[in-house]
């Protein structure tokens, strides 16, 4: 294959620009942003409003109807080992798993960016103290450190998304720490300090406010990366503990009916899938539309 | 060159010194401390646990307890486990070796797949691979590694039977067959995620190099694009990616306990997943403070073969 490609490597540099494709591939990537923007909106839609509309509960057992297949009589998504409704499940979990990854992403965003803004305008040691802390904090592999702090609370929704908070953070903290670093040298920046306004005034008011873009950037990343974290520990049975359904914890006992049941593995990953993808491909456009590099 | 690797390993120091600050923090953040497991046992009174923390120094002040626990961790003494009373080090010794295969297999796929998407992408860039190539890598990212093993063992293993569904080999079957054929699964679904980072990243390096003077005087000589390709423009976007294999390391230990699970193979994820589950925490912290020494040596090890190999890096 590669060796195919290489009499038309001389052209490729030349064609590289293309107008057309470069227009296609704009396009493309505005559309699939777009698509992430639709898909997010209805998939809280769903798990908002949907269990309304199904005649199914999510908890109602039903042990005459176990395993009951997809696009059957009754259940359209067929049921789980007790007989519950899955899309009824896939709807509440969805409640549970976007609420875990919106409400992660605001308080992770805040200690990053509080950290940042500080390590960035004081710079010196507590720069420098604070950026290594970042450094040593994500020498810890996420799920290592996630799990570690899994057993020390007892799992509930509040506890889950405070240390799914407290592994996400350092990210941002990176992102807005070179942001207020470069932008306090700025005039307007010094012009502040000159006419006295106080630290809190200048970091709030003069230099978070230019580096929004990259903050919202970062912060519609955290929502995917949340939402990831949560399945993960949830599915290996530390996180939303049942009956309360998450996406992650109806994937925990899966694996076992897996020749049986397949379904029951196959629509929560999906769903998974579809929103992690969703707010990476958003996260992915508004970098392209804010950050002009 | 000896200076840069004098400040590089100093700086490794500090950062190892933050680790074990962090770790020696959430030891002792466990709701009743070291003795939380203890505190569990029937008929154990408040003055029976208030003697064993003296027993054990923990009515010590915190700087104190801080300097010998890291004293014992740089000698060696992670504490015994409390699940059979074995050294937690000689544990974690004993599951390394199943991780390490799994990393090496994954990432060798990583980085031969990687890479030649990566290559690709860049010399038809905007092309329709490279757009299908970009679009896939997001998708890869977005993918649960644990639910993508299941689905890889539904299709391979459960419908058309071609794979083992777990485990490292058949017990009883010693050949080198039946241990190459548990690998596969795993090492797949684990270099899943990887061969997405590793493309982009190939793609974006090969981009760097490809409008390169020497590379337009290479073809302004008349060389075949062929040899330019490989030993012009290669060569050289490849060099860039030694730090890269260094930073995918907790990506890749991360993704190692997934799959690990899902794949019930015997590796430090396991152990991680099996100490947890009995709360047990000299082995839980050990893994942890074991995961990011990897992660720093790997992170060290990275720049100064990056440095090695590239002459003209010297970063202060």
């Amino acid at each position: 294959m590669a060796t195919a490609s290489i009499p038309h490597a001389a052209t490729a540099t030349a064609t590289a620009t293309r107008p057309g494709n470069r227009a296609l591939r704009r396009f493309l990537r505005h559309r699939l942003a777009l698509f992430g923007l639709v898909t997010i909106l209805l998939l809280s839609l769903n798990s908002g409003l949907g269990p309304l509309l199904n005649p199914f509960d999510d908890l109602y057992i039903d042990v005459m109807h176990r395993f009951a297949a997809p696009f059957g009589d009754s259940h359209l998504l067929g049921t789980d080992a007790l007989g519950r409704d899955m899309l009824a499940r896939l709807m509440m979990a969805g409640r549970v798993s976007l609420t875990v990854g919106f409400v992660a992403m605001i308080i992770s965003t805040a200690i990053g960016t509080t950290i940042g803004a500080i390590a960035g305008y004081y710079g010196r040691f507590i720069g420098a103290a604070l950026m290594r802390t970042v450094d040593a904090m994500l020498c810890f592999p996420a799920i290592f450190l996630l799990l570690t702090l899994a057993t020390l609370v007892s799992p509930s929704l509040t506890t889950i998304t405070l240390i799914i908070s407290l592994t996400a953070w350092m990210e941002v903290a990176r992102v807005v720490e070179a942001q207020i670093r470069s932008l306090r040298e700025r005039d307007f920046a010094v012009a502040a300090e000159v006419m006295g306004a106080s630290d809190a005034r200048t970091i709030f008011r003069e230099l978070l406010p230019n580096a929004v873009a990259p903050i919202v950037v970062a912060a519609t990343l955290i929502v995917a990366r949340a939402i990831l974290l949560e399945s993960y520990v949830s599915f290996l049975g530390y996180g939303i503990q049942p009956p309360v359904a998450s996406w992650g914890n109806m994937l925990n006992n899966a694996q076992q009916y897996l020749t049986t049941a397949p379904w029951l593995a196959i629509f929560p990953g999906a769903m998974i899938t579809l929103a992690v993808t969703s707010f990476n491909f958003l996260g992915d456009g508004l970098r392209d539309a804010l950050d002009p590099r | 060159m000896a200076s840069y690797l004098v400040k590089r390993a100093i700086q490794s120091l500090i950062l190892l010194w933050l680790v074990s600050m962090i770790g020696f923090a959430i030891l002792h953040l466990a709701p009743g401390g070291p003795l939380a497991q203890f505190a569990l046992t029937p008929g154990m009174t408040d003055a029976d646990l208030k003697r064993m923390a003296q027993q054990m120094g923990l009515d010590r002040p915190l700087p104190i307890q801080y300097l010998e626990w890291a004293w014992r961790l740089l000698c060696g003494d992670w504490g015994n486990s409390y699940r059979d009373s074995k050294p937690v080090l000689s544990i974690i010794a004993g599951h390394l070796g199943a991780t390490f295969e799994l990393m090496f297999a994954s990432t060798t796929i990583a980085v031969l797949l990687g890479s030649w998407v990566g290559v690709l992408g860049a010399v038809r860039r905007y092309s329709l691979f490279d757009t299908l190539a970009t679009v896939g890598a997001m998708i890869a990212l977005s993918i649960p590694t644990f639910w993508f093993g299941l689905i890889f063992i539904y299709i391979f293993s459960v419908t058309l039977g071609w794979l083992p569904a777990g485990s490292r080999f058949t017990i009883g079957d010693g050949s080198l067959l039946d241990y190459a054929l548990h690998l596969i699964a795993p090492s797949i679904v684990l270099g899943f995620v990887t061969v997405a980072i590793w493309s982009r990243f190939m793609r974006a390096s090969m981009l760097d190099v490809i409008n390169q003077d020497y590379v337009r005087t290479a073809r302004a000589k008349g060389l075949p694009e062929r040899v330019i390709l490989v030993k012009h423009t290669i060569r050289n976007a490849i060099l860039p990616m030694i730090t890269i294999a260094g930073l995918q390391l907790p990506t890749l230990l991360s993704g190692a306990l997934v799959t690990e699970t899902v794949f019930t193979w015997p590796g430090m994820g396991r152990l991680f997943l099996d100490s947890i589950s009995y709360r047990d925490y000299p082995a839980v912290m050990g893994i942890l403070m074991c995961s990011a020494l990897l992660v720093l040596i790997g992170s060290l090890l990275a720049d100064v073969l990056y440095s090695v190999a590239d002459p003209r890096i010297r970063l202060d």
